[in-house]
């Protein structure tokens, strides 16, 4: 089953001509004859299209920085976008010593009218000694909302002199809700301040342990970089900083001392995974730990790497160990899955990484995108010169860095480099297209509309997406999976991650709860007995 | 859990929350919009504000909560954002056509100062459509005010006096209550032989049944025709001050209908009270339906009190719940100690004083002393369940981590409920929706008292 090129038309063709003419160039079918489709992303959502999208302080408190367990994260704004990134995205942490670990507390100004008016900057201010006194914290974050830009309330003067008076690094985010377009926006504020703040800030020069290495954009839904952590410890790898899954302020100050960077999700981090390679001359590798093959292959890549004999043979024998026990667990699930069909619309990365592991189960993508992906993620990062900002992100501040003087060593001889780049994604990433089929649908910032419309010719077996399209699709009689909260399961990360996946995604099929949708009286006439020609008898 | 909460209280006087008890106006817009059937909930800033409170609505109820926005960026943030809700209206309309439309604000909008009604006006709505809206600033109150301010949207757009004597038939305007509410309400209403107008009314909409098809706007819903009906109505009872006073005294001055506010009917004397105000007001004898099932409630109340007397409980919550669990905790012989609700003092044209007042004056007849506050949050609530322990918690989901630490038994009751179901479908309202409490508390204690009992103490009966 495959949407036509008429059939895409005659869906767009019901919008007004505005609409048609902009969500014509953000979806496309895959044609690997055709070389090089080009998809808009990353471009300002359409007023009142229903999209999925949220907002810059999502991006950058919500994601980001909110995993960071040692920080008092404090939003400064009324009390809603505090409260609603309160417990709601499942960044699990655990710490040995629980008074700093500050993950189960949501602290907000909540701005009252007279902050408006008269500004909030006093207010921050006290909520931050408060902050202080109560909490003794590492360090501290000061997020911005919507308001806080609109009424001028300087929130980086107030954190440099509160961070005098306490001693205690205070970090402000500009992230209001309004900037760029999406979450996205909040990815690169809080990357950026982040490289200039924190990462690096420890005295430390060498990493303590074999194989250091730092996991950028992992955020540990449900356990998954837990899961990535027990394989990749036990392969002999030292874990310096997690950005920001289980992370804390303390672990991310050495991050400068990896001899490589591993990327999960692009879209979040790969600004300071660049900046990373510029400041300290450490690569970064992209990897995907979704699914056994995706796992199995990073793994891979990362021993050629460091190109160790001893890693390499370890790599290969945790990897057969672990396939060899998991296999015949995820075959049960399989027999259930195979031959089924699933859209895969996601954030900015689960969108591409799950593909592999539905593929492992039988389950073929048709459909797939992105809510605030950038072109990079859909076409691969060669397209990034190519990739013009417009009017309504160019306002998102460039960090540039420079080599650090005393820590740059270039962790790879750049003959080395180029080698390992023919066969290794090093600091390089594909984006999602090329490893879809073709005839597959993708579609940047789907929303309501097109969701039915797609589901109509394409019937696919299972949705898989968020919290607000989840009982949209089950109403419709389809399994619908979340792959932001996991559905509240986890981890899907990894090897048993895969298990989890497969088992979760085969009950959403095996209930029996589908066979009630239909009333029987519905397939049962009102009446029953047989006709004569005298009549019913 | 919770470990970075000290027991020793200190006075914070900076005016930051940790830990809410409350969330912001738009999200009760948006719900009380989902209560007009045909409504498509709008809502006018950037994208975020929108995508959080249909996540909220979705994970309370397990329910889609659809909504539109004006998805803002830096440009109309700074510039105004009459062409962003003007695009969105024509959107809306073309592609997924409602019969209206409720726009709400947010902060970012009422900062920026947009003049919606003017919007509105200058933007071609389709014929036979609606455009509404109320102006919900975040920075104010809580997610009740939104509700009132969407709800009083509501009586000054669409309700009209148009017969020059009143029909028979009573408004009712609930309150921030699930649809499960909604239903027992309507249905009491009814068993007692009145015609009533309830509005919004999110029953058939958040509670929808699973058919196999999508539909964008369910069955149910208040309809134009029936809030435009409420200006013509006999009399309005407006179920919880914070929620509801307000759309009631604005059909008072709009429409001349007359209002009386009630508490949110839980438990025995608030439920009394509504068929008291209903009988005086329609004339009509309580029947005996009613009479059984509140003569049920008192017989399971009078089986049982020995499972709750001299209990100790904190309630926190929504002000309207919390005052109404209070009264219903009192009428079962436990001692409420510990009364919060994150919504700020007393909503404006108050009936009967602040939240605090209110509280303190049920307490005080019941010769109880307790911690209250209104515009509290839970930071507080838990350290002084640090300091005076209680033998349970009422409370939304957000007091599962203080259950946790403190090792207290949590009932779940208010909004939002997001890690249990079945909750939004079933009442807590009216007799039926007492004995449901009152079965869940008992329920709660019990368990507590089989887990902690020593084995030779472990009872069969109890």
């Amino acid at each position: 089953m495959a949407v036509t090129e008429k059939e895409l038309q005659e869906i767009l063709a019901q919008y007004p001509s505005k609409v048609q003419k902009n969500r014509t160039k953000h979806i496309f079918i895959k044609d690997g004859a055709e070389s090089a489709q080009v998809i808009e992303a990353n471009t300002r959502t359409i007023p009142g299209i229903i999209t999925n999208r949220g907002c810059a302080y999502a991006g950058c408190k919500g994601v980001v920085l909110g995993p960071l367990k040692d920080m008092v994260h404090i939003t400064h704004g009324p009390i809603g976008c505090g409260y609603y990134t309160w417990g709601t995205r499942r960044n699990k942490a655990q710490s040995d010593d629980p008074t700093q670990n500050f993950l189960n507390y949501c602290v907000s100004t909540d701005m009252q009218e007279s902050d408006i008016v008269f500004g909030g900057e006093k207010k921050l201010a006290k909520v931050i000694d408060e902050v202080m006194d109560i909490f003794h914290p590492k360090a501290i974050t000061v997020s911005a909302t919507c308001p806080v830009g609109l009424i001028g309330d300087d929130i980086s003067a107030v954190a440099r002199s509160a961070e005098s008076r306490h001693g205690v690094p205070v970090l402000a985010f500009s992230c209001e809700g309004y900037k760029g377009v999406s979450q996205s926006a909040g990815h690169h504020i809080a990357n950026n301040i982040l490289m200039e703040r924190v990462i690096g800030a420890s005295e430390t020069e060498k990493a303590a342990g074999k194989y250091p290495i730092n996991i950028l954009g992992e955020y540990n839904i449900g356990g998954d970089s837990w899961e990535i952590e027990r394989v990749l410890k036990e392969i002999g790898y030292t874990i310096v900083s997690v950005m920001t899954g289980d992370g804390s302020y303390e672990e991310l100050k050495n991050a400068h001392t990896a001899e490589l960077n591993l990327v999960q999700c692009h879209r979040s981090i790969n600004y300071i995974a660049e900046m990373l390679e510029t400041k300290y001359g450490t690569p970064w590798l992209k990897v995907n730990f979704i699914g056994v093959q995706g796992m199995s292959e990073s793994l891979r890549n990362m021993a050629l790497y460091f190109g160790d004999k001893a890693l390499i043979a370890k790599t290969e024998e945790v990897i057969a160990r672990e396939v060899t026990r998991i296999e015949p667990l995820i075959e049960q699930y399989k027999k259930i899955c195979d031959g089924k069909t699933a859209f895969c619309f996601v954030g900015g990365s689960r969108g591409h990484h799950y593909q592999g592991l539905f593929a492992e189960i039988g389950i073929e993508t048709v459909l797939a995108g992105y809510e605030f992906a950038h072109r990079d993620d859909y076409e691969g990062r060669q397209v990034i010169p190519t990739i013009k900002t417009d009017a309504d992100s160019k306002n998102i501040p460039e960090l540039h860095v420079n080599a650090d003087e005393q820590r740059f060593r270039l962790k790879v001889s750049p003959e080395k480099m180029e080698e390992l780049k023919q066969k290794i994604p090093l600091s390089d990433y594909a984006g999602m297209a090329v490893t879809m089929k073709d005839g597959s649908v993708i579609v940047d910032d789907l929303n309501h509309f097109e969701t039915e419309e797609f589901i109509k010719i394409l019937k696919p077996d299972i949705f898989a997406s968020g919290i607000k399209d989840k009982y949209v699709i089950q109403k419709m009689g389809i399994p619908a999976k979340q792959l932001h909260s996991y559905d509240y399961s986890g981890p899907y990360a990894g090897f048993n991650g895969a298990v989890n996946f497969a088992r979760d995604v085969s009950m959403g099929f095996a209930s029996p709860t589908w066979n009630f949708i239909v009333p029987p009286w519905q397939d049962e006439p009102l009446l029953t007995g047989t006709v004569t020609e005298e009549g019913v008898a | 859990m919770l470990d970075c909460t000290p027991k020793e209280h200190k006075e914070r006087n900076s005016g930051g929350a940790i830990n809410p008890a409350k969330t912001c106006q738009p999200l009760g817009a948006m719900y009380a919009a989902l209560g007009i059937h045909g409504c498509l909930p709008h809502s006018h800033g950037s994208q975020g504000c929108c995508s959080f409170h249909r996540m909220h609505l979705s994970r309370h109820f397990r329910e889609p909560a659809m909504a539109s926005t004006s998805s803002f960026t830096e440009g109309a943030s700074v510039f105004g954002g009459g062409a962003n809700l003007k695009t969105a209206i024509k959107n809306v309309f073309a592609i997924y056509n409602p019969e209206v439309m409720a726009v709400h604000t947010t902060c970012l909008t009422e900062t920026i100062g947009d003049d919606i009604p003017n919007i509105i006006k200058s933007t071609e709505v389709p014929e036979g459509k609606i455009v509404i809206h109320a102006n919900t600033p975040s920075y104010v109150g809580s997610h009740i005010t939104g509700f009132s301010n969407m709800t009083k949207g509501m009586v000054s757009y669409l309700a009209e006096a148009t017969l020059p004597v009143k029909r028979e038939q009573v408004n009712i305007i609930p309150g921030f209550v699930n649809p499960g509410d909604m239903r027992e309400i309507k249905r009491i209403v009814k068993v007692m032989g009145i015609k009533s107008i309830m509005f919004p009314d999110t029953s058939g909409v958040l509670d929808a049944p699973m058919t196999g098809k999508f539909t964008m706007f369910p069955q149910g819903g208040a309809t134009v025709a029936q809030i435009k009906d409420s200006g013509n109505s006999k009399l309005t009872l407006a179920l919880g001050r914070f929620a509801s006073s307000d759309a009631a005294e604005l059909l008072v001055q709009k429409c001349q209908v007359p209002a009386t506010t009630l508490k949110t009917p839980i438990g025995i004397k608030a439920t009394d009270a509504l068929l008291v105000a209903l009988r005086r007001a329609f004339a009509q004898e309580v029947p005996y339906e009613l009479e059984e099932e509140r003569g049920q409630l008192v017989d399971i109340m009078t089986d049982t009190h020995f499972h709750f007397h001299g209990k100790q409980v904190g309630i926190f919550g929504d002000p309207d719940i919390v005052i109404g669990l209070t009264e219903l905790v009192l009428s079962l012989g436990m001692k409420p100690v510990h009364i919060l609700t994150g919504t700020p003092g007393g909503a404006k044209g108050s009936v009967t004083g602040s939240f605090e007042e209110e509280i303190q004056a049920m307490l005080a007849s019941a010769g109880v002393t307790a911690n209250i506050k209104s515009g509290g949050d839970l930071f507080t609530f838990h350290q002084w369940l640090k300091n005076e322990p209680v033998d349970l918690i009422i409370g939304n989901t957000y007091g599962k981590y203080i259950a946790r630490a403190e090792d207290i038994p949590l009932v779940r009751v208010g909004f939002p409920v997001l890690d249990r179901s079945v909750h939004s479908y079933l009442p807590i309202v009216g007799y039926r929706g007492a004995m449901r409490l009152i079965e869940s508390i008992s329920n709660a204690l019990l368990d507590r008292a089989d887990r902690d009992a020593a084995d030779a103490d472990f009872e069969l009966v109890m």
